[in-house]
C-alpha cells in the first residue's frame, strides 16, 4: 500500500511560557536562543501510525512537507523513523498562505503521486487549526476520519478506533481515504543513530508550484482567505493567594475552609 | 443577498445539548450587531418536536433536517444536508461548536464554499460595514492568542470552544417559524461509517457535568494514589480529570484527559493536584470559576492560574484537607 504522510515543521512546542516571545511585526513566534524547531507533535504520531501499518501490510511511506526554509535534520526525522521517501514543496509563491492554500498545494502533490491512505496530524501545534486534512479530503473527494486512534487495514477498508466523550466508536472508511492522527495513536518511536545518519544522506525530492500545476494566484498570500491581524500574549493577572501554615495538614484544613468561604462546599 | 447568522445546534440524549445554548448566545450577539436574523439549524433523527426549544434561547428562525438516516453523525451525509440548509438560509456568518461534529463538519463546509474559517475560537465579533467576522482564538498550544479576519467571502465561518460562550436567560415568550428541510439523501454517499459504538458507563458524576473537578497530574505518582483522588471526588460529589502527563504514566483513562486536544470543563471548582499547569492543559480548564492548586514546586505555572495555592507534597496536605471537607459537607 502507498501511504502519504503530511508533516509540518513548527517552532518547538515545549518553549516554556516564561520564554515564549512574539515577533509582532511578522505575527510569528520569536523562539528563544538555541531553540530548535520540531516536527509537529501529531504529525509525528501520523508517521508512527503509517510505519506500523506499512510494517503490517507492506508498502511505502512517503512524507510530504510544505516549507521554504526547513531545518534538514528536523524535516528528515520521519525518514530516520523509517519512512521511505521525502518530498518537499517549495516555492516563493507559497509564502504567507493559510489552511486553504496549504491544502491546495498538498492536494496537488497527492494527485501527482498515487496513494491509498493519507495520514496527517489532527492539528498542527503552531496555529492549532485542525483544517488542512479535511480540506484536502474535500479537494480530492475522498472520505476522512479525524482524531483517530488505533488503525487496522481490514480488506478494502481502514478500521479506525476513536475515543468519544463517553466511550469509543469503530469507524470504517474505504480506500483511498484520509486519517488524522490523535493522541490515541500512542507514542512515536525514537530514531536510532544509524538511521539518523542514513536519513541525513537521503536527498528529498523538491516540487514547486509549476511542477504541481498550481495557479500562483490560488496559493500563498495571494490565495489566502483568512488573515492573522494580530498575534498577542494574554496578560495573566497573578492574584494567587498562597496558603502559609505551620504544617502541611494545617494548610490542607485552611484550604478546605477557603472553599467554604467561596460557598463551593 | 446573504443575510443573518446561522448556528448549527446539537442534540444529546434526545434533548437540546448545552452547546446549543452557547451558540445561540454568541449567535444572538453577532446577529444583533449586524441588525439581522439568527437562525438555528438542527440535523438528526426525531428532533423536530424539540427543536423549537431554540426560540427561548435566542433564535428567530429554526431549520430542521429530521431523518432516520441522520441518527448518528456521518461525515458525508451531514455535510450534504448542512450544505443544503446553508444554501437555503444564505447567511453572512456560520457558527458551530468545536465538538465532535463541528471539528469534522466545519472545515468540510468551509472548503466546499471556499470561505474563511477560524476554529476553536473564544471570542467572535461581526463587522457591521462588511458583515465580516473577526475571531480571537488560542494558538501555539494556548501560549498566545491570534485575532483572525475570516475574509471577504460570505458566509464567514467559525467554531467556538465548548463552554467558552454564555447562554442567554431563556425567554419563554419568544417564538418563531420552524422550517423543515427534506434530507433527500442518496445513501451511497456515506463512506466513513460508524460500525460499532461502545458506551462506557461512568460511575458517579459525569466529568463534563461536574460542579467540582479534581484534576490529577503526573505528580500523583501511581494508580493506587489515583484512587485517593477518586475517593476525594466522591466526598465532594465531583469528578476526576487528568493531564496528558497522568495519562502517559497510565494512572487513568484517556477519556478523563482535559486540555486543548481533549475535554473542556467549566466547573465551579477545579482543584489541580500534582499538575504543572502547561498551557495545553490549562486550555481545557480555563473557564472554571475557581482554580486552586497543590504542587510541591512553588514555581509551577499552575499557581499563576490559581486563586489559592498550597506549596507542598499532596500526600501531606490532602488527608487533612479531605477530613475537613468531610466535616464541612456533613454539617
Ligand atoms: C500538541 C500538544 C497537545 C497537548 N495537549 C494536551 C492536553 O490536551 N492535555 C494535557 O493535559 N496536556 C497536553 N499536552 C501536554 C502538556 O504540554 C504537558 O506536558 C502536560 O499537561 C503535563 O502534565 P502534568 O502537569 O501532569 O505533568 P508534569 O508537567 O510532569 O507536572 C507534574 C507536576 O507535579 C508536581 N509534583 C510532583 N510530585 C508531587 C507531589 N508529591 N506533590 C505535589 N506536587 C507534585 C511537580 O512539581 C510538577 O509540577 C499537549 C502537548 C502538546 C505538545
Ligand atoms: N506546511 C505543511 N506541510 C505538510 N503538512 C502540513 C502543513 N500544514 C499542515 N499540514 C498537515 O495538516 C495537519 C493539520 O494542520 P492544520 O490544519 O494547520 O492544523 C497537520 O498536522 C499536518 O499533518
Amino acid at each position: 500500500m502507498k501511504f502519504l504522510v503530511f508533516v509540518k515543521q513548527i517552532p518547538d512546542p515545549d518553549i516554556p511560557p516564561a520564554q515564549f516571545r512574539i515577533d509582532t511585526e511578522k505575527n510569528t513566534v520569536a523562539p528563544p536562543q538555541g531553540s530548535s524547531p520540531a516536527v509537529s507533535t501529531y504529525d509525528e504520531l501520523a508517521v508512527e501510525a503509517a510505519l506500523r501499518l506499512r510494517d503490517d501490510v507492506g508498502g511505502e511511506v512517503t512524507v510530504v512537507s510544505l516549507n521554504n526554509n526547513p531545518v534538514m535534520n528536523v524535516i528528515k526525522k520521519p525518514l530516520a523513523m523509517g519512512s521511505d521517501n521525502l518530498i518537499l514543496l517549495q516555492d516563493d509563491a507559497f509564502e504567507g498562505g493559510d489552511a486553504m492554500t496549504t491544502a491546495r498545494v498538498l492536494a496537488a502533490a497527492a494527485k501527482k503521486v498515487e496513494f491509498d491512505l493519507i495520514l496527517c496530524g489532527r492539528q498542527a501545534g503552531d496555529w492549532d487549526n485542525g483544517q488542512v486534512g479535511s480540506y484536502v479530503a474535500e479537494m480530492l473527494g475522498v472520505p476522512i476520519v479525524i482524531n483517530s486512534g488505533k488503525l487496522e487495514v481490514n480488506g478494502d477498508k481502514i478500521r479506525v478506533e476513536r475515543t468519544t466523550k463517553d466511550g469509543r466508536d469503530i469507524i470504517e472508511s474505504p480506500f483511498p481515504t484520509i486519517i488524522t492522527a490523535g493522541d490515541e495513536i500512542g507514542v512515536a518511536r525514537y530514531p536510532k543513530l544509524r538511521d539518523i545518519m542514513a536519513a541525513g544522506r537521503k536527498q528529498p525530492e523538491v516540487w514547486n508550484a509549476q511542477d504541481l500545476g498550481l495557479d500562483p494566484s490560488k496559493v500563498g498570500d495571494a490565495g489566502a482567505l483568512t488573515k492573522v491581524n494580530r498575534l498577542y500574549l494574554e496578560e495573566k493577572s497573578s492574584q494567587v493567594e498562597m496558603i502559609e501554615a505551620d504544617t502541611p495538614a494545617e494548610a490542607g484544613e485552611q484550604l478546605a475552609m477557603k472553599l467554604r468561604d467561596l460557598k463551593v462546599i | 443577498m446573504a443575510s443573518g447568522v446561522l448556528i448549527f445546534g446539537e442534540f444529546a440524549d434526545g434533548a437540546i445539548a448545552g452547546v446549543t445554548g452557547e451558540l445561540l448566545g454568541v449567535g444572538r450577539k453577532l446577529a444583533d450587531s449586524l441588525g439581522e436574523e439568527l437562525t438555528a439549524a438542527f440535523i438528526g433523527d426525531g428532533i423536530a418536536q424539540d427543536a423549537s426549544g431554540a426560540f427561548p434561547m435566542g433564535a428567530d428562525k429554526v431549520y430542521v433536517v429530521d431523518d432516520p438516516s441522520l441518527r448518528l453523525y456521518q461525515s458525508e451525509s451531514y455535510a450534504d444536508v448542512a450544505e443544503k440548509v446553508l444554501k437555503q438560509v444564505d447567511p453572512n456568518i456560520v457558527v458551530m461548536g468545536t465538538s465532535t461534529m463541528g471539528r469534522d463538519l466545519a472545515p468540510k463546509l468551509a472548503c466546499r464554499l471556499e470561505t474563511g474559517l477560524a476554529m476553536d475560537c473564544l471570542e467572535l465579533s461581526a463587522v457591521p460595514e462588511t458583515k465580516g467576522l473577526i475571531a480571537n482564538r488560542p494558538v501555539f498550544g494556548g501560549k498566545a492568542m491570534a485575532e483572525v479576519d475570516c475574509g471577504s467571502v460570505r458566509p464567514s465561518m467559525a467554531t467556538v470552544r465548548l463552554k467558552s460562550q454564555e447562554a442567554l436567560d431563556p425567554d419563554s415568550s419568544r417564538s418563531g417559524e420552524v422550517v423543515k428541510v427534506d434530507a433527500g439523501l442518496d445513501p451511497s454517499i456515506a463512506k466513513s461509517i460508524i460500525v460499532d459504538s461502545v458506551q462506557v458507563e461512568v460511575e458517579g458524576v459525569r466529568l463534563e457535568d461536574a460542579r467540582i473537578v479534581i484534576g490529577g497530574g503526573r505528580g500523583i505518582g501511581s494508580i493506587e494514589n489515583w484512587g485517593k483522588l477518586e475517593e476525594l471526588a466522591g466526598i465532594m460529589s465531583g469528578a476526576v480529570g487528568s493531564t496528558r502527563g497522568a495519562c502517559d504514566e497510565g494512572y487513568c483513562e484517556l477519556d478523563t484527559q482535559l486540555g486543548i486536544t481533549s475535554k473542556t470543563v467549566a466547573p465551579e471548582l477545579y482543584m489541580a493536584v500534582g499538575i504543572s499547569g502547561a498551557s495545553q492543559h490549562m486550555s481545557g480548564v480555563a473557564f472554571s470559576k475557581f482554580i486552586i492548586a497543590i504542587n510541591k514546586d512553588a514555581e509551577a505555572p499552575i499557581f499563576r492560574h490559581s486563586l489559592y495555592g498550597v506549596v507542598g507534597r499532596w500526600e501531606d496536605i490532602l488527608p487533612a484537607f479531605q477530613a475537613k471537607v468531610q466535616e464541612l459537607v456533613s454539617e
